[in-house]
């Protein structure tokens, strides 16, 4: 469903992909692992169209898209929940919804709604309030929302689990394994190693801009000296 | 000390014509709000605003307020294009080039005015632009009169657009979350030039309402965005509610201060007032939120 192929991108004259090959099939939650400042973020950007690539190749769904403006990309299907949710705070949880599906078709806009407050209650009884008034899981729960608001047929989600209490950690992996299970492809990109592998069936370790290791999800939990080199377990 | 109804209606005058001046810093704080530059070519706008409005009476014998009708969508169009194909490519997306390409616009706007026009003084006579509403012992002008409601209806309509439209809903997204916007799909160059064009579009509607009243000279939008610099700092940056109510209240105390003090210091009760909130209250009365 998603081929990246040799890409190279950065900031001004610092290079931070050098040379990222990557593959998510249909169905998969693909983990991307790395420590902070390895490029994962870098990756996000680049995928969504965000940042232009210096050199190499993304294929989604068989169309060329790294040449594809980031609004294209969204109808196309790729999605994002960026790192630190980047939700709207200045506008209330059901306009950030409405606004997910900005290009979407507005004539389901009402029935996407409501499911997006069938998964989140919460977001439900807080639909009049401000978004930068909701807490922390809450604003991350009206990303994945919004998120899901583009009609993904890949959802990339940028460190879901950042900031929130181990309580919360835990209800995000289980949505996550629960959208996975509702037929949406995930690539799932983590810090937090363990429980990213848990449901994930294939995982990357990027470190320095590159690809250092890949392979199924469970090798890779299982591999002590991968867990003691890459992950720092 | 004078009579309370020449206060009242001296007062209510000034009401008035702030409602103006806040149309004129509605737009200005718009385009704070979204783009986060000060837009300098803002005053050139209505200087060319009022000169369409002129044009349209001298030349088809148009009234000014059924100009307006016309004008808008012209000055919508032209803030449109000049965001998106002048002020955004040149500006590289850098702050201070914005800014210097806006003052350039601005530029080229007054001398081209000062070209056609000469530095003449226009002015519409209107067989209303003296007429007064009486209610009891009050004498209110009636073209400032109008001017409130339009204003307040105008408004009405930009409050509707940023709140119940998809696209002001992306306006105000962009304002504050960016990389979010472009990320659920918002083409942000786009919504820049809709803002600079709602912004524009609120110029015409001023030009039309201040025309019966006023005049028109290559530099007349300069006093004017001078006045709504102060509101829109007044009322919050980027605060459009903040903007309409510093409006106001602007106009208010420049009337009061006219009254007092005489014709020619009434901006000093404007000034005097910028002073202390800035002392005070530097985030503005109305705190801003877009």
């Amino acid at each position: 469903m998603l081929e990246v192929r040799n890409v190279r991108t950065g900031y001004g004259e610092t290079e931070i992909l050098r040379g990222v090959n990557l593959t998510v099939a249909e169905g998969e939650i693909v983990a991307v692992l790395g420590s902070n400042g390895v490029g994962k973020s870098t990756l996000n950007m680049a995928l969504s169209g965000i940042l232009p690539l210096w050199s190499g190749e993304i294929e989604f769904t068989g169309h060329r898209i790294d040449q594809r403006s980031p609004a294209e990309i969204v109808e196309a299907g790729l999605v994002q929940v960026p790192e630190g949710r980047k939700i709207f705070p200045n506008l209330t949880v059901e306009e950030n919804l409405e606004l997910g599906n900005y290009r979407g078709d507005r004539s389901r806009r009402k029935a996407m709604v409501a499911d997006v407050y069938a998964t989140f209650g919460r977001l439900k009884e807080r639909r009049r309030q401000y978004a930068g008034t909701l807490s922390g899981g809450e604003q991350q729960m009206l990303a994945i929302g919004r998120g899901m608001m583009s009609a993904p047929r890949l959802l990339i989600l940028d460190e879901p689990s950042l900031g929130l209490s181990p309580l919360l950690v835990e209800e995000m992996f289980t949505l996550i394994g629960r959208l996975a299970g509702e037929g949406l492809t995930i690539l799932l990109v983590e810090q937090n190693v363990m429980q990213s592998l848990e449901i994930a069936s294939r995982a990357y370790i990027l470190e320095n801009g590159e690809v250092v290791v890949e392979g199924a999800a469970r090798d890779l939990r299982e591999d002590a000296r991968l867990r003691q080199a890459y992950l720092g377990l | 000390m004078y009579p309370i109804p020449i206060i009242a209606e001296a007062l209510i005058n000034g009401l008035m014509l702030g409602a103006v001046y806040a149309l004129v810093a509605v737009g200005l704080t718009l385009i704070y709000g979204v783009l986060h530059i000060v837009n300098f070519a803002h005053g050139a706008f209505l200087t060319l605003s009022m000169f369409g409005i002129w044009l349209l009476w001298e030349h088809a014998g148009l009234d000014p307020y059924l100009s307006i009708l016309m004008l808008t969508p012209i000055m919508f169009g032209l803030g449109y294009g000049v965001q998106r194909f002048i002020i955004g490519p040149a500006g590289h997306g850098r702050d201070n080039s914005i800014l210097l390409v806006t003052l350039g616009i601005s530029i080229v706007i007054e001398n081209g005015l000062l070209v056609v026009f000469k530095s003449d003084t226009r002015t519409i006579a209107t067989d209303y632009g003296f007429r007064v509403i009486e209610i009891g012992p009050l004498l209110l002008s009636w073209p400032r009169a109008v001017g409130f409601v339009a204003t307040m209806a105008t408004a009405v309509i930009v409050w509707l657009i940023l709140n119940r439209t998809d696209v002001g809903k992306a306006i105000r997204a962009v304002a504050k979350e960016k990389l979010g916007a472009r990320l659920v799909g918002i083409d942000v160059n786009h919504i820049y030039a809709m803002t600079f064009a709602l912004g524009s579009a609120c110029l015409a509607v001023a030009a039309g309402l201040l025309m019966p009243v006023f005049y028109v000279n290559p530099q007349t939008g300069g006093a004017f965005v001078l006045v709504a610099f102060t509101i829109v700092v007044l009322g919050g940056m980027g605060s459009v509610t903040g903007a309409l109510l510093g409006g106001l209240l602007i106009g208010v105390v420049e009337a009061a201060s006219s009254l007092f003090l005489g014709d020619s210091l009434g901006q000093l009760g404007i000034f005097v007032l910028f002073i202390l909130v800035l002392l005070f209250k530097p985030t503005g009365l109305f705190g801003a939120r877009i």
